[in-house]
């Protein structure tokens, strides 16, 4: 391993810029001539939009420009679309409404732009947008996705009756129906999964330039993938061709998948600056990120678990709708089909599994990716199932769960998906001797003297990862491959590139590509710089999300140095007028075998560009390998969390008293960086659990507008955390890495309310189980207790 | 209207619009943009600074309201040719930071919770003194080790004097 190798918790090279203050994030450059813009946003959830009058507002001072959806469109520019197609049952294309980047005709979620101002300040360009008048003729919203279906329900665009995007399902109706029959018994639930508002602390920001000489377009943009803005930007939404556009993804202050999404933004800001001559930034308020990100999650489930007599679980069936908001976000489609419901098996053996899944539109913010996208969703309904089935049938839940682990892989599902490896045994066990779970009746007894009520819940986790095998998510609808791509570029001198098109907003791939590289070829890691984020620098990449980076993008950089040393040993033996089948390569030094004649990489760096040593035509000059690396199947990280919990009955308050989690993510490039991941995932999975709610009334305006309303957790809502792993290598990738940026958030939120139920002795508990959700649900219970 | 202010040692003046938020002084007049802007209801402190030896949050006060004053931003607290500030050596030894927006806010306000709380900080102290500034990569986990490290390592640190 090394002090530098993989598996060594090295500090991160990145560090530096950032504890001082001298990171370049999107809103740290100033482009000579910068305007600003500001959007003017639809304060009705559904209007039409009768009139604008914009002459006024083009009067004040500093205004360069005031545009609508009618400049827009007359200028040609497209829709956003989602570039995943989903088909329903009836064989069906999922109904994609027609997205424009500014309204155009009908607003249909509060925030939706309508008009942008763009002027010398942004002061300037705001006082403008109090002047600019709109004839709004509001129409009633459609707010709550389980009514968005109703015959009733207004109909939000004219290409999707009852406002259903698809109706998808997978598994086996048939099956799943025989096997509910013939149980012994079924546990029933019904579940929301609450909305949640990502909430980066770095807002989403664009800067557009234009260059009338060569008409080409750049972009600089908090996103987590430049190239697919790129793609999407250029080939779909028609702003200019793709080779004329440059993107620039620089430092991003986290994304969590809420900057994977091409935005209005972006589009406006290209538009306009070319429109003008001028650079335009546009840089989004905190208010304005709650109106304008996409949201995450936002279920309505009914799901039904069958058992015999044993407790064997013999079938699943679940039946959710999905609200994916007013417009359909870049991967909103896939989120709760391909993302959920082949996760339905969780670590279980469970023969027989029906998912149907019904996507909505409502008069809301769009819905797509956030941490976890989908995994989150089924993991709650699973381990929520398992736990209170145990409950109902009297079993110890721990017991229940291993006698339904799958423990032999491969592992095919009756959902797609195929487990490769695992051992859900080895971190459960781990796990609840970490969490001292012998100890727990005795926590509970001193709790109660103490007049609190003390709860312990598990969640046993799995996870789809390393998306994904580009065949295989082309087959179900994914218009896009999701390969990974990596240069190696060895300098003259001996220090290297690596040239990669993923993309860090937090991940510390800065470092541990370099831990790679470093140990492979036998250099300092000081030697190794990481390039990413610059579609002029890297040609193509498919950015950083679904927890993809190491397995995906560490495979290619594995795959490209495997060639690097292939022509490096060719290099070597010319050197050192040898048989290239006769060069050894260790510790970055090139040895004939069986001898003492030997050059380092430095030389063979050198060499390679001199060229001096080559005899003959075969051998071009240079040391710089591609590789584009296409996995051959997800990745299936598995663990299991802990949670204790104490909740003070009086008020409702609960505090989580100790996290355990046992994860096993395969192999490991830095574990300080991956426990990093799995506290922030937690926190996450934490914050949906017990404190974030995202309110739209009635007439679908966003009541949890600002961080005054919306509870982002903060240090003192959150426990220590004890975070271990085992280890089970990936068979699918040259390392073995599985990946781990996401399980905390898939994890956490059924073990903190598998806790809190544990404690207060009734399941009724819907998410955010704040102190206010808990008090009620005792005082049902208390009222229900004394009825009887 | 003008104003003049000391920033990171250096007298600095400015000719501003009287809304002008000392956040937006520092960015975008001084182009130190080290501070950083996550919210705009004051509760996200990524925008930390000091003033008058004092943690504030920049978003929060207008320029001209501390007019005269000495402000330290991340930008000031070592001397960009010396060693890093013990604070800025704990985040980075203890992984006290994933993406970095948070952290110049995070360090500032560390900072002067040892100023205020000494150097021997316990977990439950350092969550509650964090109350505003918010992180949403860490869990806080490893924010708490690292200024529980800094205000050790702060026993006797002299703090730099920044080039006037």
């Amino acid at each position: 391993m090394g002090a530098t190798g993989i598996g060594a918790p090295v500090r991160r090279k990145e560090d530096q810029r950032f504890i001082t203050g001298k990171g370049h994030y999107t809103d740290d450059f100033t482009r000579p001539g910068q305007a600003y813009a500001y959007l003017l946003r639809s304060p009705h959830a559904h209007a039409r939009l009768k009139a604008l009058e914009t002459a006024v507002a083009r009067g004040m001072p500093g205004v360069l420009a005031v545009l609508t959806g009618v400049d827009l469109a007359a200028d040609k520019i497209g829709s956003l679309i989602c570039g995943w197609m989903i088909t329903s049952k009836d064989g069906s294309p999922m109904k994609m409404a027609p997205h424009p980047a500014i309204a155009h005709g009908k607003a249909n979620f509060v925030g939706d732009p309508v008009a942008v101002i763009i002027a010398e300040s942004l002061a300037q360009a705001m006082d403008a947008a109090e002047k600019v008048r709109v004839d709004y003729e509001p129409l009633p919203a459609v707010v709550d996705p389980a009514k968005a279906q109703d015959a009733s329900t207004p109909q939000i665009h004219d290409l999707a009756s009852q406002n259903t995007i698809y109706r998808w399902h997978l598994g086996d109706a048939a099956a799943a129906e025989a096997a509910i029959k013939s149980a012994k018994h079924v546990t029933r639930l019904e579940l929301i999964n609450n909305r949640l508002v990502p909430n980066a602390i770095e807002p989403r920001a664009a800067i557009a330039e234009y260059d009338q000489g060569s008409d080409t377009l750049t972009l600089w943009n908090t996103t987590q993938n430049p190239h697919v803005a790129r793609l999407v930007i250029s080939a779909f939404v028609g702003m200019t061709p793709e080779h004329k556009l440059r993107v620039i993804a620089p430092d991003v202050g986290g994304g969590f998948g809420s900057k994977i999404f091409i935005y209005p933004e972006e589009v406006i800001c290209l538009w306009a600056a070319r429109r003008l001559g001028r650079p335009v930034k546009w840089v989004a308020g905190r208010s304005e990120a709650f109106l304008a990100d996409a949201h995450g999650r936002d279920h309505v489930t009914r799901a039904e678990m069958a058992f015999d007599g044993q407790g064997k679980i013999l079938g699943l069936r679940v039946k959710t709708i999905a609200n994916l908001g007013a417009y359909m976000s870049t991967f909103s489609s896939s989120i709760p089909t391909y993302l959920y419901g082949t996760l339905l098996s969780g670590q279980y053996a469970i023969p027989a599994i029906y998912c149907e899944v019904d996507a909505v539109y409502t008069n809301t913010a769009p819905v797509d990716a956030y941490r976890g996208a989908g995994r989150p969703e089924a993991t709650f309904v699973v381990e929520r199932l398992v736990e209170v089935a145990a409950r109902e049938m009297s079993m110890d839940p721990v017991d229940l769960r291993k006698k339904n682990f799958i423990d032999r892989f491969p592992h095919q599902t009756p959902v797609i998906m195929r487990y490769d490896a695992g051992d859900y045994h080895a971190s459960l066990t781990r796990a609840l001797e970490a969490a001292d779970l012998g100890g727990i009746g005795k926590r509970k007894r001193d709790a109660e003297a103490r007049g609190k009520l003390r709860g312990i819940g598990f969640s046993t986790y799995i996870e789809a990862c390393g998306l994904a095998p580009s065949q295989a998510v082309g087959s179900l609808g994914c218009g896009v491959g999701l390969w990974e791509s990596a240069e190696i570029r060895v300098n003259p001198t001996g220090t290297v590139e690596v040239l990669t098109g993923c993309h860090q907003h937090g991940q510390g791939h800065e470092t541990t590509f370099a831990q790679v590289v470093s140990e492979r070829l036998g250099i300092p890691i000081d030697n190794v710089s990481v390039v990413h984020g610059d579609t002029d620098k890297v040609q193509f990449g498919m950015g950083t999300y679904g927890s993809r980076s190491g397995a995906v993008g560490i495979s290619a950089i594995v795959k490209a140095l495997d060639k690097i040393e292939a022509k490096a040993k060719k290099v070597a033996a010319h050197l050192l007028e040898a048989a290239e089948g006769d060069i050894i390569f260790q510790d970055g030094k090139f040895t004939v075998g069986g001898t003492d004649k030997s050059v380092g990489f430095g030389e063979v760096a050198l060499g390679a560009y001199t060229a001096h040593k080559f005899a003959g035509q075969e051998l071009e000059p240079g040391l710089k390998e591609t590789s584009f690396y296409d996995p051959t199947n997800f990745t299936f990280p598995a663990g299991c969390h802990v949670c204790e919990v104490e909740v003070d009955p009086q008020t409702g308050e609960s505090e989580i008293v100790a996290w355990t989690a046992v994860d096993d993510f395969g192999t490991v490039i830095n574990p300080m960086i991956v426990e990093g991941q799995v506290h922030g995932g937690i926190a996450q999975g934490i914050g949906q659990a017990l404190l974030e709610r995202t309110v739209y009334d009635k007439d679908g305006q966003l009541v949890t507008g600002s961080l005054m309303d919306y509870c982002v957790p903060r240090a003192q809502d959150l426990p220590a955390l004890k975070v271990e792993m085992t280890q089970t290598k990936s068979p699918g990738n040259p390392l073995g890495i599985k990946g781990c940026g996401e399980a905390g958030a898939i994890a956490a939120p059924a073990a903190v309310i598998n806790a809190l139920t544990d404690a207060i002795g009734t399941e009724e508990l819907p998410m955010p189980a704040t102190a206010q959700t808990v008090w009620r649900s005792l005082q049902k219970l208390s009222h229900a207790r004394a009825a009887t | 209207m003008t104003v003049a202010l000391t920033v990171n040692g250096k007298a600095v003046t400015g000719d501003v619009d009287p809304r002008t938020l000392l956040v937006q002084f520092l960015r975008e007049n001084l182009r130190l943009t080290g501070t950083h802007v996550g919210c705009d209801t004051s509760q996200c402190g990524a925008c930390v600074v000091h003033v008058n030896g004092k943690a504030v949050k920049a978003c929060t006060v207008f320029v001209w309201q501390i007019e005269g004053a000495d402000v330290l931003t991340i930008e000031g607290l070592a001397d960009p040719s010396g060693p890093l500030h013990p604070m800025q050596e704990a985040f980075r030894e203890n992984h006290g930071l994933q993406c970095g927006y948070c952290t110049p806010g995070m360090i500032m306000t560390a900072v002067d919770m040892v100023y205020r709380k000494g150097h021997d900080l316990d977990d439950h102290t350092i969550r509650h003194e964090l109350e505003g500034n918010l992180c949403r990569c860490t869990g806080y986990h490893n924010i708490v080790k690292a200024i529980a490290a800094g205000a050790k390592a702060m026993e006797g640190h002299q703090p730099s004097k920044p080039a006037a």
